[in-house]
């Protein structure tokens, strides 16, 4: 797979590929003086999620993780792109731009968990009403039925018993009971795909624990494919076989979680790394070799993304467009010219 | 080492006054704080860290109450202080950092303005002294002097942290208290931070009071740690041999449900239950009710302080050898 071309065919375990998807933001104005301007918040991004399969996207903020996880489920449209979904069928449809009733029939299938669940749900809405909302608005099942189905669900997810929280409010439950009850309404459609953004990062780390691992429980009983956003790469390491790195709207390092870790290829993904604090206080870390920080892509100059703040870029990297995804050896994927 | 405590806080206790009943934010802390030397304060949220930052500074809200215990920074107990008398220990003995998000800049004021204030407050010194500390400050803490003259809302998020440590250094105090100073940033600039502020507290021989929910963070800045569950203090000692050899089973239990990006991928473990309600906490031992070595007394009695060499717990059921009596 290679970052500027499409995927034709993706294999039939394939469950939804990105496809060179982009999006643009309008600058509002007064920031800059030129007319039209743009945040290139996810710029030419493509990767396949197999069925089952957890992806894991890591990055600084900023680097459009979220763009990306609300563009696979539709929440926001590609300015560019495709978005491959496997349907009932096994067919291949681009999602990308669906409206009406197609996109509320995809709606079934993908589904999205957010960080704060306490924003994410309605405080004056109990948690039946919540979770049973995707329900509601799919018209499926009567009372009774969408009863039954939402005490399932809290069961599932481990707010048991189901009758002592259906009408308890948002607020009446604990942070991690919460994000519990965030995960049963995105589970209540029986979605195959579900994009997780930094959904254990509000969590204190007794209760974190206890989220990831019912998560990892749920995708295997169910089958459910996950895009897995976090900004911490320990967490990703727990939950995600293969992950993706994001710098300022591109993948920059894709690869198996364990291998990426042991062994990273791109100079961003090493500072990235070795700026991770470890729970050891005899480990040693290397000293993070990158200047700088973060910045936001408006209309970036044709060159390598990671340029003003790499340790090895040279002329080249300078005089030259931003390199492809591309093999480096051993199925790992990187963009870089040095590498 | 001889010891030279710049900080010995005893039996310190604040409730918070609510309409429900006091909340036992901090329940009976004791620790010291050498000169030069960084303490670490871990534990979850909820469980009093911020807390006991703001009561060592004596910045309390009006519903704080400062029960019982003493804090003596530099020999004086500043707990009879009036405010007034406290306003000359504040910055000059003992400051503080903020979680970035907590902004401690005041949007209206030029950054470099702000810290000539806090300078001017403080010393007698003339205005161009306080311009030239500044500098060295902004030199100190990596800023570009070109950002003295800028706004707060001109700096990135780790530009304002940054702002915010020069801040509480210009007065060069024996102790500073930073309470969650990364937890809002990126892991690069939190590196980039981290790595600074160690190296200026070693450069003054300052001490340093780290507040943190993050063990690695504590791990990597801290010589000696304490973990607090429910307000109180539940271990303490070498940051070295508590994460090596935790005497507590919540210490345990904490280290054992952290991941971490190097080393084996050992499995986590998963704690049962949530930390407790304040208001009206667990008898006995505060987390015996998540506890896997809970026995009898746990429930209903007080637990005992179990030693060994440097590092104590309080536990009836210790989870690693202790010296005995
Ligand atoms: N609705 C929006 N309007 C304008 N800019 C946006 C919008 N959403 C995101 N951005 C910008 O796009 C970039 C990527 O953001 P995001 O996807 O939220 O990153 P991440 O989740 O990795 O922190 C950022 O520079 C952000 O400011
Ligand atoms: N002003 C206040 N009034 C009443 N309760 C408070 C107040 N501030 C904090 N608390 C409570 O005190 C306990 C300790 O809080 P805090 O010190 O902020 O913990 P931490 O910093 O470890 O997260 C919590 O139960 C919190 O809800
Ligand atoms: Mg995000
Ligand atoms: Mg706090």
């Amino acid at each position: 797979m290679n970052g500027s071309s499409g995927i034709s065919n993706p294999p039939s375990r394939t469950l939804i590929s990105a496809v060179n998807l982009s999006k643009l933001y309008p600058v509002s104005e007064g920031w800059f003086r030129r007319d039209r301007s743009f945040i290139h918040a996810v710029d030419g991004v493509s990767f396949d999620l197999a069925r089952g399969e957890t992806l894991g996207l890591v990055g600084e903020s900023g680097c459009g993780k979220t763009t990306t996880g609300r563009m696979l489920v539709r929440l926001t449209e590609p300015t560019d792109g495709q978005v491959l979904f496997n349907n009932e069928s096994g067919d291949l449809e681009d999602i990308a731009h669906l409206k009406g009733a197609p996109l509320k029939n995809f709606r079934r299938r993908a589904q999205m968990v957010f960080q704060d669940p306490y924003e994410s749900m309605n405080p004056r809405r109990t948690i039946f009403d919540t979770v049973a909302e995707p329900l509601h608005v799919q018209k499926i099942g009567d009372h009774s039925e969408r009863f039954e189905r939402v005490s399932e669900t809290l069961s599932m997810v481990g707010l048991t018993p189901p009758s002592s929280f259906l009408f308890r409010f948002p607020h009446e439950l604990s942070g991690g009971q919460r994000q519990r009850a965030a995960i049963a309404r995105a589970l209540v459609m029986n979605p195959s795909f579900v994009v997780a953004d930094e959904p254990t990062s509000m969590l204190d780390i007794s209760i974190r624990t206890g989220i990831m691992q019912l998560m990892g429980e749920l995708a295997d009983q169910l089958g459910i494919s996950y895009l897995y956003i976090t900004h911490d790469l320990a967490v990703a390491r727990y939950m995600c076989s293969r992950i993706a790195v994001m710098y300022l709207g591109k993948i920059v390092e894709m690869g198996e979680t364990e291998e990426v870790l042991r062994n990273p290829v791109h100079p961003y993904t090493k500072a990235l790394l070795s700026a991770v604090p470890v729970p050891d206080p005899g480990a040693d870390r290397e000293p993070v070799t990158i200047k700088g920080s973060v910045s936001v892509p408006v209309d970036p100059l044709p060159r390598c993304r990671f340029y003003d703040r790499c340790p090895i870029a040279d002329d080249f990297c300078r005089d030259n467009d931003h390199p492809p995804l591309e093999d480096k050896g051993a199925g790992r994927l990187a963009a870089c010219h040095k590498a | 080492m001889t010891s030279d405590p710049v900080l010995v806080v005893e039996d310190l206790t604040m409730h918070y006054a609510t309409r429900a009943g006091p909340v036992r934010a901090v329940d009976g802390v004791s620790f010291s704080v050498e000169r030069g030397q960084s303490l670490g304060l871990v534990g979850e949220s909820g469980c009093g860290k911020s807390s006991i930052a703001m009561t060592l500074l004596k910045l309390l809200p009006d519903n704080a109450r400062l029960v019982s215990g003493s804090i003596t920074l530099n020999g004086v107990d500043v707990v009879p202080l009036s405010e007034n008398q406290m306003r000359e220990h504040r910055w000059d003995r003992i400051s503080m950092v903020f979680q970035a998000a907590m902004n401690s800049l005041d949007p209206v004021y030029r950054v470099g303005d702000q810290i000539i204030e806090a300078l001017e407050a403080h010393s007698a010194s003339a205005p161009r002294d306080a311009m030239e500390r500044v500098r060295e400050l902004f030199d100190l803490v990596s800023l570009d002097p070109s950002y003295i003259r800028r706004y707060p809302h001109e700096y990135s998020g780790g530009m304002r942290q940054r702002a915010i440590i020069a801040m509480a250094l210009a007065c060069e105090p024996d102790i500073i208290v930073a309470d969650e100073p990364t937890t809002a940033l990126d892991v690069i600039v939190q590196d980039h931070i981290l790595r600074e502020m160690q190296a200026i507290q070693r450069a003054l021989n300052m001490s340093m009071i780290y507040i943190s929910h993050d063990m690695a963070v504590i791990a990597e800045v801290c010589d000696v740690v304490g973990v607090m569950y429910a307000g109180k203090l539940v271990e303490f000692g070498p940051t070295a041999e508590v994460y090596a050899r935790p005497i507590h089973p919540y210490t345990k239990a904490l280290m054992s449900a952290f991941p971490s990006v190097r080393g084996e991928k050992h499995d986590l473990a998963t704690l049962p239950g949530e930390p407790p309600d304040l208001l009206d906490p667990p008898s006995g031992c505060a987390f015996h009710p998540r506890c896997a070595y809970a026995t009898d007394e746990c429930r209903t009695s007080i637990p005992p302080t179990a030693k060994h060499g440097d590092q104590w717990a309080t536990c009836w059921n210790p989870v690693a050898d202790v010296d005995s009596e």
